[in-house]
């Protein structure tokens, strides 16, 4: 009763590779903006805040359209990537685009949460040790809130592994190229017969992100080791 | 070192002030919890700026509110040792003790972490992680921390606060050697009397967010003995001791006292408190005390009913507090010959 068709394996792969893309992408970006909210005295921060944090409360499709708009072939950034040859709509890129999109407030409150809980006077030590600002980010407040890092990444992939609101609309349902496991989940309900099909793949869905689950509390156990 | 500070600094409702000028090696900040002694030591650092003012060590200006002249804390050179050592939690004892080492320049590089690894009595503990060690532990990696980076001067703040006694003057020996070996001056921080008698030779006293006074260490000590209920403790640095029976001698300036306590260093640093002495007028011919020490009385001085009296002991000086009417019946007065008797117990062994 357990089949997957090769385009499955496919969507498997796909979304691997949009979850991956998407995490890795954005972590720096993420630490980033987490030091900005953390450290910094800028004004204006609590519309940064806010801006980061929308993706989290306004609906995905809702993200997808505006991101539609804003990479479409006469979008304010779609229109200047097309001088240079680059689509985004409808491909793997746009797809990776979305799933950032939505996984980021998840990941920069993680990070944000273990900065302020890193004791300041860490980060006084090594200055009157002679590190400078950065050297003392980069040595001590990071690594010291590596373990909420590691904890935002984790969410952020479960999260794009599970993506589809803002993926269908920037990145259609492309088998092959764009095809991610919930888009196939969709594509199997929607066509007759396709009941059992669609089941196997959410059997897939279930045990990849349980074992995206170990991994984060086996990681967060050997960090809180150390 | 020279150290002239000119500075205001206005925190919420706390506001703080210093004007003074030093030089010393060892100097000391006196004064009760929230007068502001931290805050003088942040400004010092660079970790706090200052409102106005300026700050300059030795020739170097670290801070000049008019010329807008602001040395971030990493090119102050001035090491900080905190009261909770602040051990990086994520590296070994040794990689916190190379931290501040690898970012001294190797011009200003000129103490190797074996010395101090040696000095502290480190060796053992390099490759284990920060979280399992001892209190003492704790403070000798923040201290050799610190002193591996060359500093130009060391800021301590209460490092012996949180640590129970005996500890304390577990750790203060190893101040003490670091201290002399590597000749750093030091700005020792502490509500801790006794601590400052052992650390430093002259204080800055701080009260309610200024700096009210600067004197010599013991005259500080003295000074508070004017205080109701307030008692003065003689410290005596003893040579090498030998053994007396079943008791040991200590060698003090040109005479010997016998204790019942055996220390094992060079030179060991003992209490005993002024009340603890008694006065005789002529020698007695026995008694239990096994201390009877012929010295001649400098001065007295007598608040309420206890007199301060100051005896001339050999080299050495001692300071004995009796009553009023003791001092009558011994007939006490400057430049007279009295027996000093102390029980070979009354010392109290601090390092």
């Amino acid at each position: 009763m357990f089949l997957l068709q090769p385009s499955d394996l496919d969507a498997i792969q796909l979304s691997f590779k949009v979850a991956c893309a998407a995490t890795l992408l954005s972590t720096p970006v993420g630490i980033g903006v987490a030091y900005l909210l953390v450290h910094t005295r800028i004004p204006g921060k609590s519309l940064i805040e806010g801006a980061v944090n929308l993706p989290l409360v306004l609906p995905p499709v809702v993200i997808g359209y505006l991101l539609l708009v804003l990479f479409g072939r006469r979008g304010l950034i779609g229109s200047w990537l097309l001088e240079y040859n680059i689509q985004v709509i409808f491909t793997l890129t746009g797809a990776i685009i979305a799933s950032a999109v939505v996984g980021f407030p998840l990941l920069v409150r993680s990070i944000r949460l273990g900065m302020e809980s890193v004791d300041p006077s860490y980060r006084r030590a090594a200055r009157t040790l002679g590190a400078s600002g950065w050297d003392a980010f980069f040595t001590v407040t990071l690594p010291l809130s590596g373990k909420a890092v590691f904890a935002g990444m984790t969410l952020m992939f479960a999260r794009s592994l599970g993506e589809f609101g803002a993926t269908i609309i920037l990145a259609g349902n492309i088998p092959g190229v764009t095809q991610t496991i919930p888009l196939a989940i969709y594509e199997y309900t929607s066509t007759p017969g396709g009941d059992r099909m669609a089941l196997s793949l959410c059997l897939v869905s279930i045990v990849l992100s349980f074992i995206v689950l170990l991994i984060s509390g086996a990681a967060s156990k050997s960090l809180d080791r150390k | 070192m020279q150290l002239a500070v000119s500075a205001r600094k206005k925190l919420g409702s706390f506001s703080f002030d210093a004007e003074f000028d030093l030089a010393g090696q060892r100097v000391g900040l006196f004064g009760p919890s929230g007068s502001g002694k931290s805050t003088l030591m942040y400004l010092l650092a660079g970790l706090l700026k200052p409102d106005s003012g300026s700050i300059r060590l030795d020739d170097i200006v670290l801070f000049d509110g008019q010329r807008g002249v602001n040395l971030p804390p990493e090119q102050r050179r001035i090491g900080v040792v905190f009261q909770h050592a602040h051990l990086f939690p994520h590296m070994s004892v040794r990689r916190n003790l190379l931290y501040g080492w690898r970012r001294t320049s190797a011009q200003n590089r000129h103490i190797e972490p074996e010395s101090i690894v040696e000095v502290l009595h480190l060796a053992h503990l390099l490759d284990r992680g920060v979280n399992l060690l001892s209190g003492g532990e704790r403070q000798r990696v923040a201290l050799g921390r610190t002193i591996l980076t060359c500093p130009r001067l060391i800021l301590m703040d209460e490092p012996l606060t949180g640590l129970d006694e005996e500890l304390k003057f577990q750790i203060m020996p190893y101040l003490n050697s670091v201290f002399s070996k590597f000749d750093i001056p030091l700005l020792f921080i502490s509500h801790s009397l006794l601590e400052m008698r052992l650390m430093t030779e002259q204080v800055l006293v701080v009260e309610q967010g200024s700096v009210k006074r600067q004197m010599a260490t013991e005259e500080l000590a003295q000074s508070t003995w004017a205080a109701p209920r307030q008692s003065y403790v003689n410290l005596l640095r003893l040579g090498p001791p030998e053994p007396h029976g079943d008791l040991w001698s200590y060698p003090w300036g040109d005479v010997r006292l016998i204790l019942t306590e055996h220390a094992d260093n060079q030179e060991n640093v003992f209490e005993l408190d002024a009340r603890e002495i008694l006065l005789f007028k002529r020698h007695p011919e026995a008694t239990s005390a096994r201390n009877l020490l012929s010295c001649t009385v400098r001065k007295l001085f007598t608040v309420g009913n206890r007199v301060r009296v100051e005896l001339q002991c050999g080299s050495r000086q001692l300071i004995v507090q009796i009553v009023p009417e003791s001092m009558r019946e011994l007939e006490l007065e400057e430049g007279r010959e009295v027996v000093a008797a102390i029980k070979a117990s009354a010392f109290r062994r601090l390092m």
